[in-house]
């Protein structure tokens, strides 16, 4: 059977009437907790303002406590923010790569008026080793636009991802 | 419990996911409909095996997300509009139900108004309507929901340009790469043939099938006109999905 086609979101979405879904500890989780922000913004350098953002991760395990998954929105500068778990090393994608692992990372959708489907991406951290080998990191081409997925650190535990949707600095997107 | 000290995750049967079919699914770049061009990016997207990110997604249960089944009740009154009930199956690819899944549903109301902040349209909001819903597969894939039809209102894409009836719908299937939201419109609606984001999907068969039926076998007497609105999910699930409600 054919997926049905994906609509946008638009501009009034009820997602987020449960603004606690920022916070994926929010059942209980503890662990290594960690703070990630960031900014989205369009091809004119606006900012997204009315973009829902989603986050999943596989790692650490989903349970009772933690859904890994979580859904923040934008605000008037188009800023985000989670609170999470810091993400552990997920094994690659089976085939050729061999099961290279993959480096910690987060699943991200960008959800906004002008997206007829998600926008996918990942947030990749700085400093993690296993960024030079990541299996889906290497399939980006140039190079140079893998660093369009790394977060900065900013704090303690504290993690920043900008996101431009378009122009010079495009963040790279992924389709499955 | 101590999440983090898990280990990685071992791996499970992935959910595969087939590619799309041309023209089934809508671009990102389609000019007709203007906030598409600021928004969507000019590189293609960067083809990657689905990994466990992508193959695996959260159980959502109804006691961390309460459902909400009758859309028409709210803040102790009934909301004006004419009363219908949606329903449906939810299956993936390979035609299987998709069981125990969560569908959040919102919507405007029957004069063409979001209940929320932005929406600036000169009509009444209803103070017995928010437009919220949430729902539960049952273990056939089927869903159930009580609303009212949502009115049209207008937009600022283009001169006199009008959003058809529609209802939006969002799902999350079995992975990240299924996640799915879409809009449901209604049959013989005339300003399907004018609105650029029903028509950005190029392919007259997979938007036609946005279209809900209406149907005599749904609609109850004396109570609701009955519609139903089927939705396929990406991937084939290796096997039942565990868990739900």
């Amino acid at each position: 059977m054919i997926p049905t086609a994906s609509q946008t979101i638009g501009p009034y979405w009820h997602l987020i009437d449960d603004p606690s879904g920022y916070d994926l500890t929010r059942f209980g989780a503890e662990g290594d907790i960690i703070t990630l922000s960031g900014r989205i913004t369009d091809g004119a350098d606006a900012p997204v303002s009315d973009a829902a953002i989603e986050l999943f991760q596989a790692a650490p395990a989903r349970s009772a406590i933690f859904p890994g998954f979580g859904r923040a929105a934008c605000d008037a500068a188009g800023q985000f923010r989670f609170i999470t778990l810091k993400p552990s090393p997920l094994p690659g994608p089976a085939g050729a790569r061999g099961n290279t692992p993959q480096a910690p990372h987060c699943g991200l959708a960008i959800l906004a008026r002008g997206l007829l489907k998600p926008l996918f991406t990942r947030l990749y951290f700085p400093d993690e080793p296993l960024n030079a080998t990541d299996p889906i990191l290497a399939l980006i081409e140039p190079p140079a636009r893998r660093a369009t997925l790394i977060a900065q650190a900013i704090g303690p535990d504290h993690y920043h991802l900008d996101i431009a949707l378009q122009g010079a600095a495009e963040t790279v997107f992924l389709e499955f | 419990m101590c999440p983090n000290a898990t280990p990685p995750t071992p791996p499970t049967p992935p959910i595969a996911f087939d590619p799309l079919a041309p023209g089934t699914q809508p671009p990102y770049f389609e000019p007709s409909y203007r906030s598409t061009i600021l928004r969507s990016p000019r590189h293609a997207p960067i083809t990657i095996p689905p990994t466990l990110t992508e193959t695996t997604g959260p159980n959502f249960t109804p006691d961390r997300f309460p459902p909400v089944i009758d859309m028409t009740q709210h803040h102790g009154g009934t909301a004006l509009g004419e009363r219908i009930i949606v329903t449906g199956q939810v299956r993936d690819e390979a035609g299987r139900p998709v069981p125990h899944t969560m569908i959040e549903i919102w919507q405007a109301n029957a004069a063409g108004r979001y209940d929320h902040a932005h929406d600036q349209h000169d009509a009444p909001l209803d103070p017995h309507f928010h437009g919220h819903g949430r729902v539960f597969t049952d273990q056939d894939g089927n869903y159930r929901v009580v609303t009212i039809k949502p009115g049209a209102y207008p937009w600022g894409n283009h001169a006199n340009a009008w959003r058809p009836n529609h209802i939006h719908f969002s799902l999350f299937g079995a992975g990240f790469a299924a996640r799915l939201i879409t809009q449901m419109y209604f049959p013989g609606d005339p300003l399907l043939a004018l609105d650029p984001i029903f028509l950005a999907t190029p392919d007259p068969a997979a938007r036609a099938r946005l279209i809900a039926g209406f149907d005599l076998a749904v609609t109850e007497p004396n109570h609701a006109l009955g519609y139903r609105f089927d939705i396929t999910l990406r991937g084939r699930a290796a096997t039942p999905m565990e868990g739900g409600a």
